[in-house]
This record gives C-alpha cells, structure tokens and sequence, in this order.
C-alpha cells in the first residue's frame, strides 16, 4: 500500500484539504478557458443577433437536449459514488462511476453523430462536401460552435478517463479516497456545467 | 552592513570547497544528474528554472542584440527587414513568455515562498516538477520554431497577419506559447494551494512577507488570465491549420475580437511580470533600511487591488483600433486608476527609508534602480492610458521604451535585486560586493541610456517594429545601441562573479544582512527539508532591528 500521507504536509487531513483547495482553483482556471469562447459567442449575438439565431436554429436540437439529459445523470451518478465510498460501499461506488463514464462515452457518440450530420450538410467550416451557412455571421456562430462543444468533448474525453480509472482503483486494495474521488468527481460537475452553458446559448438561441 | 563579501585576496584562497552546511544542504543531496531531473524539491526546481531560463535570457538577448545593431545606421546596417522582424519576434516571444514571466516566481518564489512561511515543500511537489517539464517542452518548440526560421508576426501575433498573412513557423511558435501557459497555470495553482494551506502555526496573513502577498497575487493573474491567452492560441492555430475564420473578416471573423482576447491575457501578464517584482523590492527596503516597513496592510492590499483592477484595463491597448469612444474612455479612466495602489507601494517604500540607517550593499541599489525605472514606466504608462496622447504616439518608440521601462527596467531589475540578494542563501556563499554595486549602477545608467532616447524617438514619430528610418533619428538610434552595450555589460556582469563565488566565494552566515524573515533563520544553504522542527511565528513581519541574528521575525 503506498503511503497516503505526501512529504510537505504534516497530517493528512490538511493535505486533503490543499487537494480539494488545488482541484477548485483548477477548476476556476478551466471555467476561465470556456469563459473566453462564451463572451465571444456573446459579442457575436449581441452585434448579429439574426445570423446567431438562424445558424442555431439549424443545430440537432434532438441531439443537444438528449446529450445534457446523459450529462446531468452522469453527474448524478458521480456525486452517488462519492457519497457511497464515503460510505465504504465501494462496490456501488464503482458502479456508478463506471456507469457514469459509460454515459459519458454515450455522450461523445450522440456529439459525432452530430458533427458528422452537420459535415452532410454543409454546416462544418472549411470541409464536407460544400458549405451552406447563408450569412458570413452565420458561418462565424459555426466557427464559435465548433470550437466549444469540440473543448468540451475534449473534457468529456479526459473526464471519462478519469471516472474509468477511478472505477477500475475501486475494485483493488488501495482505493482512491473520498476526496480523490470528490475531485474527479468535482471536474466532471465542471465539465457537466459547461455544457448547461453551452447548450443554451448555442442550442436554443433560434 | 559587515564588510562581509568585500574582496579580500589572502581570504579567499581560505574559501573551503564544502562547508558544513552546504555538506548537508539541498545542494548535496544526491549529486547525480538523475537527483536533479526527478527532484520534487523546490529549491532544487527553481535551480532548474534558473539555469533554463538564464539561457533563454542569453537568446532573447542577442534577438535584441541582432535589432539593436541593425539600426545603427539609417537603412538598417546588419538585418533584411524580413530577418529584423523575425529578430523581434523571437526576443519579444521569449522575453515574455521564457524569461520575463517564469523569472521571479518561478525562480525566487519555488524558492522562498516554502521556506517563507515555514513549510518543508509547496503543496504538490510533483505538480511543480512538471511545470517545470511542460514549461521545457514549451521552449523546445520555440527553440524548433528559431531554429526552422523563425516567426514574423511579432509577439503579439495580431490577426489576421498572423492568421492569415504570415509565413514561418507561426504555429510552432503558438504551439511552444500554449504549452507554457499550463506550466504558468500549474505553477499559479501551486502557490495559492501552498499560501492557504501550509503556512507555519502563527504565520497569520498578517504575518506573512510581502513577497507571499504579491505573489498570491501573481498566482491569481497566472490561473485566471491565462486559460484566456490558451484558447486564443488555440483559436489562430485551428484558423491556419483548419481552415475556420474567427479572426478572418472574409470569412465573417472579427480580428479585433483577437486583440480583446489577447490583451485580456497580455495586460495582467504584465503585472505577472510586476508584482513579484514589487514583492522583491519590498523585502529588499526594510532589509536595507533596518527599519519595519511603512504601511504593511497598503502595501498587501494594493498587490491585490492591482490583479483585480489589471483586470479591467486590457481596452488601453485598442484605442486606434476603432473601438467604440465609451469603451476606450472607461478603459482609459480604468488604467488611470491602477496606476493608484502602484504609487501607494512606491510612496511606502519610500517612507520606509527615510531615517533608516540604510546599507548601500549591491542588493539595495538594484532595488533603488527598480523604484527609480519603474517610476518612469508609470508616469508615462499614465500619459498613454490619456486617450489623445496614446492616438499620437501609439505604435512609436515612445511605447517600446514605456514597456521596457516596465518590464526590464522594473521586472529585471528587481530579479537581479533578488538575485543578489538571495544568492548567499540559495548557494551559501558570498559574492564580490563591489562588482555588484558595479554592476547594479551599470544596469541603472546602460538601461537609461539605451531606453531613454526611445521616449525621444516615439515622440518625434519613429513607429516601433520599422528596420530602417529616416536619417534624422540616427543619433538617437546610435545612443539607444551604445546604452545597450552597457546594460549587456551590466547583466554579463554578475554571471561572472556570481559563478565565481560558487567556488572562490566566503562562505555565507545563515542572515548575512540581518534581516528578518523564517528563510534567514536556517541555514546557507538550507538543509533539504528546510526547518528540523516546524517554526512557530510569533512576531510581526519586518520587526527590524532584530535583537539577535538568528531570532524568528
């Protein structure tokens, strides 16, 4: 078993806290990284509001509504698992996470099946097999969309690597603790809450 | 102050080539190469940041080098224009990303910042070696991007130049900026992690170093700016490499957007690159002085007024860009008022020397140049944040030397300060202190020289980034390259005989300079896990004059 308790601190309750302390400024980082894109897609509607609608107006909204319905119960889970390794009933803990990484693999298929729609029709800039924006704002919101829901798969794709090798530490002698897992657990509600951005603004902004 | 260090031929063939302390020091604790790459220690990291980033400096440097000489004579003596803005590209790149924001935090703050507030290590050891990793594989690409020809956009990569225009090596280069980013990010995490969390019983926030203060700060500018500048990387990078048109009117982009986004970043970086030099200077003065500092609380508080306030000024950099009038003279009002707590610190700095009884050592005039260069810096940061004045001289000489002002005069300065300052701790022995006043005077005057006729120039009209100008300027020109041989002298200086005094250097006490602060209280060079007992802090900060050499601030 490895030691729990790392060189600088002095009792492994304060390093627990410098854990959860570490993961929350990331996390404020990260929300800096996506803030970025959402005030540029802002500025867009504040300046082409008619393109902005008319360009979301054109995204799967079947797929998006479906997506943050799997994101939401994912987390759901996340937060369940944590609460039951608390608990130490790590069997379920390892249940839930490992079902909530299989949702998030969901997720990432339901996304490329839209994106590989989007490519039929004309709506990805710079490939497919011709481009149909309609308007120059247009095409900028497609710019906009791909670049933050692509980021945000990106974050589903580590998150779920991350759920994964949770589950899998979970079934052997040295399971991760609460708090690893709470952390984990705590960039996945991140990534969950992106997406709650994300899909307004892109998806029901027609 | 002792005359410790003063060179003394028949004293210095006595230097012994291992003291007791350094036998047990961070320094010996293992001697192989592998001890130092997988090192957690973060005296040992910032040891690798110094020498890495020391050699980016020398790069950097002879970018300017290069530019300096090319304008000696009116049509450009030494440079195409093409290989002149692949010159300033590649100093500009690397003096910020590579040297100026990794210096002072990430060589002084691993550093001290663990030994400053009582702890034996930063919160994640093995998180700050990556940073130092990622930030290594950062500069390799940029190195790759040199190497293949190097970049012409200039280190602010404007779009759509940089997007759409330019040829070179345009995405290495963004890529190597990127991957430094999360090195800044990480360390940024590190810091606020271990100011929270590890602070020795009695290290109340009121209690802590100046230092610390400013560079908490600095970490918040690090984790919350930077993810900014990462996904604008990332978007010019998927616009040359993809194809997409977020900065390409043609394509229905807005290339001013990159400006907004970029100077989000850019701003606060400068204050990156400010703030952990102020902290320097504010253990420098009192330490000098032997006095406490005047205004503890203005001079904490007015590091994070700063970082806020930075925040909010980014729009001073667009006035010409044709942003609406309202914006620019909020922005404008806004970069009045962060000039507000910078005073307030210059003005406590200050007040502390006057009737202290003050030590004219090498340290102390490095951190006398700061106040001086980055008082000059300010004021003229304040007529350019003057919306009619900027539209004058926007993109002429008179902002390159306002910057440099900034960045060089203040930022590098204050590194050598605390260079010169902290080198008997972090090595264990004592460097020549006549060549350090030496130098340190050479720096102020070499930099005034080099910079000062730039204020000149930009007022009469030269544009920054030009390879060549009218005959007019050359004097000017002439003078500026001149000044820049001295200041080269003056930073080749210390290289000497800091290095010199590895081997030849008296052997340093545990507080040389009788100052306060935990770091004085263990030994030159410190043991590898810094305290034996955990310290317990039970006096004010800068409780100067101390009654004995050892005793805890």
């Amino acid at each position: 078993m490895t030691t729990l308790r790392h060189e600088p601190f002095l009792d492994i309750a304060r390093q627990r806290e410098a854990d959860r302390l570490g993961m929350v400024v990331f996390l404020a980082s990260e929300a800096m990284l996506f803030g970025a894109l959402v005030m540029g897609l802002l500025a867009l509607r504040t300046f082409q509001p008619a393109p902005f609608a008319a360009a979301s107006e054109r995204l799967n909204l079947l797929a998006g509504s479906v997506n943050t319905a799997v994101l939401l119960t994912s987390s759901l889970l996340v937060a369940i698992g944590a609460e039951a390794r608390a608990l130490n009933r790590n069997r379920l803990a390892t249940w839930m996470l490992g079902i909530a990484a299989l949702l998030g693999i969901a997720f990432l298929i339901i996304k490329g099946r839209e994106y590989y729609q989007e490519y039929g029709e004309g709506l990805m800039p710079g490939a497919g097999p011709y481009q149909d924006f309609g308007s120059p704002g247009a095409r900028m919101f497609m710019d906009g969309y791909f670049v933050a829901t692509g980021l945000h798969a990106f974050h589903v794709l580590v998150g779920v690597a991350m759920l994964a090798g949770c589950a899998w530490r979970l079934r052997r002698s040295d399971p991760p603790s609460k708090v690893g897992i709470e952390n984990v657990g705590l960039y996945w509600h991140l990534v969950d809450v992106v997406w709650v951005f994300l899909f307004p603004i892109l998806y029901l902004s027609r | 102050m002792s005359r410790a260090g003063l060179h003394d031929a028949s004293r210095e063939e006595a230097a012994p080539l291992r003291t007791p302390a350094e036998a047990q020091s961070y320094l010996n604790d293992g001697n192989s190469l592998r001890s130092w790459l997988l090192t957690t220690d973060h005296k040992r990291i910032a040891i690798l940041y110094l020498t890495s980033i020391t050699g980016f400096f020398a790069i950097a440097a002879t970018a300017a080098a290069m530019m300096r000489l090319n304008l000696l004579t009116p049509q450009g003596a030494l440079l195409t224009a093409e290989g002149y803005n692949r010159a300033f590209t590649m100093h500009g790149v690397i003096m910020v990303w590579f040297f100026l924001i990794p210096s002072i935090p990430n060589v002084f703050g691993n550093f001290l910042i663990p030994l400053m507030i009582g702890a034996r290590d930063m919160a994640f050891p093995r998180l700050n070696l990556a940073s130092w990793y990622i930030f290594m594989a950062g500069g390799l690409f940029t190195l790759a991007a040199l190497i293949f020809g190097g970049v012409d956009t200039g280190w602010t990569f404007y779009t759509p130049l940089s997007s759409t225009y330019a040829n070179g090596n345009v995405v290495l280069a963004l890529t190597a900026v990127f991957i430094a980013g999360w090195s800044s990010i990480l360390t940024g995490i590190n810091f606020i992690v271990t100011i929270h969390k590890l602070r020795a019983p009695g290290m109340t926030w009121g209690r802590l170093p100046l230092f610390v203060w400013t560079h908490y700060a600095t970490a918040l500018i690090l984790v919350l700016a930077t993810p900014v500048l990462t996904v604008t990387l990332l978007l010019v990078a998927a616009e040359r490499l993809f194809g997409l048109g977020i900065f390409n009117p043609a394509l229905g982009g807005d290339p001013l957007l990159f400006q907004h986004l970029f100077w989000f970043y850019s701003h606060p970086a400068v204050y990156i690159m400010v703030l952990p030099a102020m902290g320097v200077v504010s253990e420098l003065v009192p330490a000098a002085a032997h006095k406490k500092l005047f205004g503890y609380w203005f001079v904490a508080y007015s590091s994070l007024a700063i970082a806020l306030v930075g925040f909010l000024v980014w729009g001073h950099h667009m006035f010409v860009s044709g942003q609406s009038m309202y914006a620019s003279t909020v922005f404008s009002f806004l970069s009045l008022v962060v000039a507000v707590p910078s005073a307030i610190k210059v003005y406590n700095w200050t007040a502390t020397l006057y009737k202290g009884s003050i030590a004219l050592n090498a340290a102390f005039l490095f951190a006398m140049g700061f106040i001086g260069l980055f008082v000059m810096g300010g004021l003229t940061g304040l007529m350019l944040a003057l919306l009619a004045i900027d539209v004058h001289v926007h993109d002429t000489y008179f902002v390159v030397a306002h910057f440099h002002y900034i960045m060089v005069g203040g930022a590098v300065t204050a590194y050598l300060g605390a260079m010169h300052f902290w080198w008997p701790k972090m090595f264990g022995r004592m460097y020549n202190e006549v060549w350090g006043r030496i130098s340190a005077v050479l720096v102020f005057i070499g930099f005034n020289v080099t910079f000062f006729p730039q204020f000149l120039l930009g007022y009469m009209g030269m544009p920054r980034r030009y390879h060549e100008y009218p005959p007019e300027f050359q004097t000017l020109h002439v003078l500026s390259t001149g000044g820049a041989g001295l200041l080269g002298l003056g930073y080749a200086l210390p290289l000497i005989y800091l290095l010199y005094s590895l081997r030849h250097g008296e052997p340093a006490s545990a507080n040389p300079w009788k100052a306060t602060g935990l770091e004085w209280t263990v030994p030159s060079p410190p043991p590898t896990h810094n305290f034996e007992d955990t310290p317990i802090v039970v006096r004010e900060p800068y409780d100067y004059p101390l009654s004995h050499d050892s005793s805890i601030a």
